[in-house]
């Protein structure tokens, strides 16, 4: 038998430490950017906080004001993505990441801080509102999908359609209080409509023959001039898009 | 079961990323050691060369083949070409019999017994003191065997030289990813033959001292891949193989997604039963390279390709799944009306996604190290793109069926696979 090189063990360790090298710079890099992107969400959440609180203390103040110069430009557009982004970095980084966990918490409470004060507003002003809480769950619920992509499509009819969505199952006090209120079962997905309880899928049909009041809050075929929208009350929506939260 | 997957993801992404850092590592370490040869090399002594042409229903290309080799820039009376038929039911053997005057050609025939019978056919007939073969659709440049009986000369201890394989005359898109995909392999192999662990010795002009033979035995069947199993028995044996990456064979490739498929079974299937055949070199430090690395890294592709491809076919599939069922739920109209809007912080951000633009780069850059090694003009080439979408899209089918045929133990055999082309290559 002839002889074989001698094995080169030297190299064979320089390209494991390359490799750990580059290997171990790659987490870090992911996770770099996937703290930006936490610290992009908990930003967002304290900019519309201070938005809520601004509209809370604006509606406190209503007394003295009437309705048309209640300024609401809570709940920025760029919350309209912020649902979407926390469902994304649930799928990123996993349910039980501590971070997202955290934010969607927050997320929880500000949707509610929103519904009662704009609960209060419509009241008060008199506006045509109508209010989706919805209740889904992650974990084996198709129709918790499905019931994502109606309300995703029926926000983007009627940008005035008021949907805030849960995590039935987040340990969050105050979601247990409203459901405890509402009488939400875990048979989800379930809409609250305007304080009744819808269990299981609603199609858009469904809703749409339900409230036929919708029509009423359709998004405009016209863009409506800029005189005419500044005097109105209009606070964006909490608009998740809910199909992203369950996607998951 | 996420947390497994994860885990099983990064231990492929790693051992991918090391065998690619290990070439590079190899190539810095090397570079200086790239034997650049003169065009007017010439040898000390010229020994007496034999090449065989086992010839299967291959009416239309043996001529070419034939000539390429009669043209070699080498002496005639010290090069001998055996023609064998191997039981061809078309019009070979009145093709070859155009050669029967030739001093320097020897006609053939038996019955078909496969491509490893005709090869030793020739090796029992001949006494040059080196053996190589050629393939029928297969043509050699002119100075191919000088440059590589020149690595014999350099090095005593060589047994074996493999050339740098090109796909003759790329047309088609499949065919160009080929030529990619063999000007990836010239560095690869180049880098092996650095390290003493090639485990392949190809079928096109790979050139042997022919004591190799007289000491460990003929070619093998070895599930139609003989020049996978004589590479492995030279590496157990500790005979020294080399590559030359300027000693160039042009090879037809398959021109159709199902030929290649049909070839790649063959060649994957063939290494899964002779690495199993084999298996007692694995790990065992005695073997060197070839133990420690070369089929380790190659069973590794094979597995990483299939789960990544997996992985991201599973991916997509849930995605259109996912987009069904939304237009089921909301129909086209509504689908279609929603916004749609860029955001980076939708980009990925997943480590799993670094490591993956780490690694093609990595293989951009050995495919650019490879055209540079077969000196063709330009480094780099658009056509990586379509070598990099193609192979990430088919080749785990084939790789997924070779492995289904090792486990069922159903052969694919050369000839059948020339029998089941509608033509044969031109």
């Amino acid at each position: 038998m002839h002889q074989h090189e001698p094995n080169d063990w030297k190299k064979y360790v320089i390209v494991l430490f390359i490799t750990s090298t580059i290997f171990i710079g790659g987490l870090w890099a992911s996770n770099y950017f996937n703290n930006k992107k936490i610290d992009q969400l908990k930003s967002i959440e304290d900019k519309i906080s201070v938005d809520l609180m601004s509209s809370e203390t604006q509606f406190s103040l209503m007394q003295e004001l009437s309705c048309k110069d209640v300024s609401t430009t809570v709940l920025s557009s760029e919350l309209n993505s912020l649902a979407d982004k926390i469902a994304y970095s649930e799928n990123n980084m996993g349910n039980d990441d501590t971070n997202v966990v955290s934010l969607k918490k927050y997320y929880s409470l500000l949707e509610i801080k929103d519904y009662l004060l704009m609960k209060a507003i419509t009241a008060r002003c008199g506006q045509k509102s109508i209010f989706v809480l919805y209740f889904y769950k992650n974990d084996k619920c198709d129709n918790c999908t499905k019931q994502g992509y109606v309300l995703t499509s029926l926000r983007e009819k009627y940008p005035n359609l008021r949907v805030y969505s849960f995590d039935y199952n987040l340990d969050l006090s105050s979601i247990k209080a409203m459901t405890s209120i509402y009488k939400v079962s875990d048979n989800l997905p379930a809409l609250v409509i305007n304080g009744k309880v819808y269990s299981g899928f609603q199609s858009m049909e469904d809703i749409e023959k339900t409230f036929p009041q919708l029509e009423s809050i359709k998004k405009p075929v016209e863009p409506v001039k800029k005189t005419t929208t500044k005097a109105k009350v209009t606070i964006p929506v909490v608009t998740p898009v809910i199909d992203s939260i369950k996607a998951n | 079961m996420e947390g497994i997957y994860a885990i099983i993801f990064y231990v492929f992404s790693f051992l991918s990323i090391y065998v690619q850092i290990f070439f590079l590592v190899t190539f810095l370490e090397k570079r200086k050691k790239i034997v650049k040869n003169p065009d007017n090399l010439e040898l000390n002594y010229y020994p007496s060369v034999a090449v065989a042409i086992p010839i299967y229903n291959a009416e239309d290309t043996i001529i070419g083949s034939v000539e390429s080799l009669l043209e070699l820039n080498y002496p005639k009376d010290k090069l001998k070409i055996y023609l064998i038929d191997d039981g061809s039911t078309d019009n070979s053997w009145n093709v070859m019999e155009k050669f029967k005057d030739n001093p320097s050609i020897v006609l053939l025939k038996k019955e078909n017994g496969g491509k490893h019978t005709a090869v030793n056919l020739a090796l029992e007939k001949t006494d040059c003191e080196f053996f190589g073969c050629l393939d029928p659709d297969s043509f050699v440049h002119r100075e191919s065997l000088k440059r590589i009986l020149k690595y014999f000369e350099r090095d005593n201890q060589t047994m074996a030289v493999a050339p740098s394989i090109i796909v003759c005359n790329p047309k088609n898109i499949l065919q160009k990813a080929q030529n990619i995909e063999y000007d990836m392999s010239i560095y690869t192999k180049k880098m092996l033959g650095f390290m003493g662990g090639i485990h392949v010795t190809p079928g096109p002009f790979s050139i042997f001292r022919k004591r190799v033979f007289d000491e460990l035995g003929p070619y093998r069947k070895a599930h139609f891949t003989e020049d996978q199993e004589i590479a492995l028995r030279m590496q157990e044996h500790g005979y020294k193989i080399d590559h030359c990456p300027d000693a160039y064979v042009y090879t037809n490739t398959p021109d159709s997604v199902m030929a290649l498929y049909r070839q790649r079974i063959r060649w994957i299937y063939g290494f899964i039963k002779n690495l199993i055949d084999y298996r007692r070199l694995l790990f065992k430090k005695k073997y060197g390279t070839v133990a420690l690395f070369t089929l380790p890294s190659g069973l590794i592709s094979i597995l990483g390709v299939i789960f990544l491809s997996v992985t991201v076919l599973g991916n997509i599939i849930k995605f259109i799944y996912h987009k069904i069922i939304q237009i089921q739920t909301i129909g086209f109209h509504n689908f279609f009306n929603l916004d749609y809007k860029f955001d980076w912080f939708f980009v990925s951000t997943k480590a799993v996604l670094f490591f993956s633009i780490i690694l093609y780069i990595l293989v951009i850059v050995s495919v650019m190290l490879g055209r540079k090694l077969a000196k063709k003009k330009s480094s780099f080439s658009l056509t990586i793109i379509y070598f990099i979408i193609i192979y990430s899209v088919i080749a785990p089918f084939w790789m997924l069926r070779a492995i289904y045929n090792a486990i069922r133990s159903k052969e694919a055999s050369w000839t059948r696979e020339i029998d089941r082309r509608a033509k044969p290559q031109s």
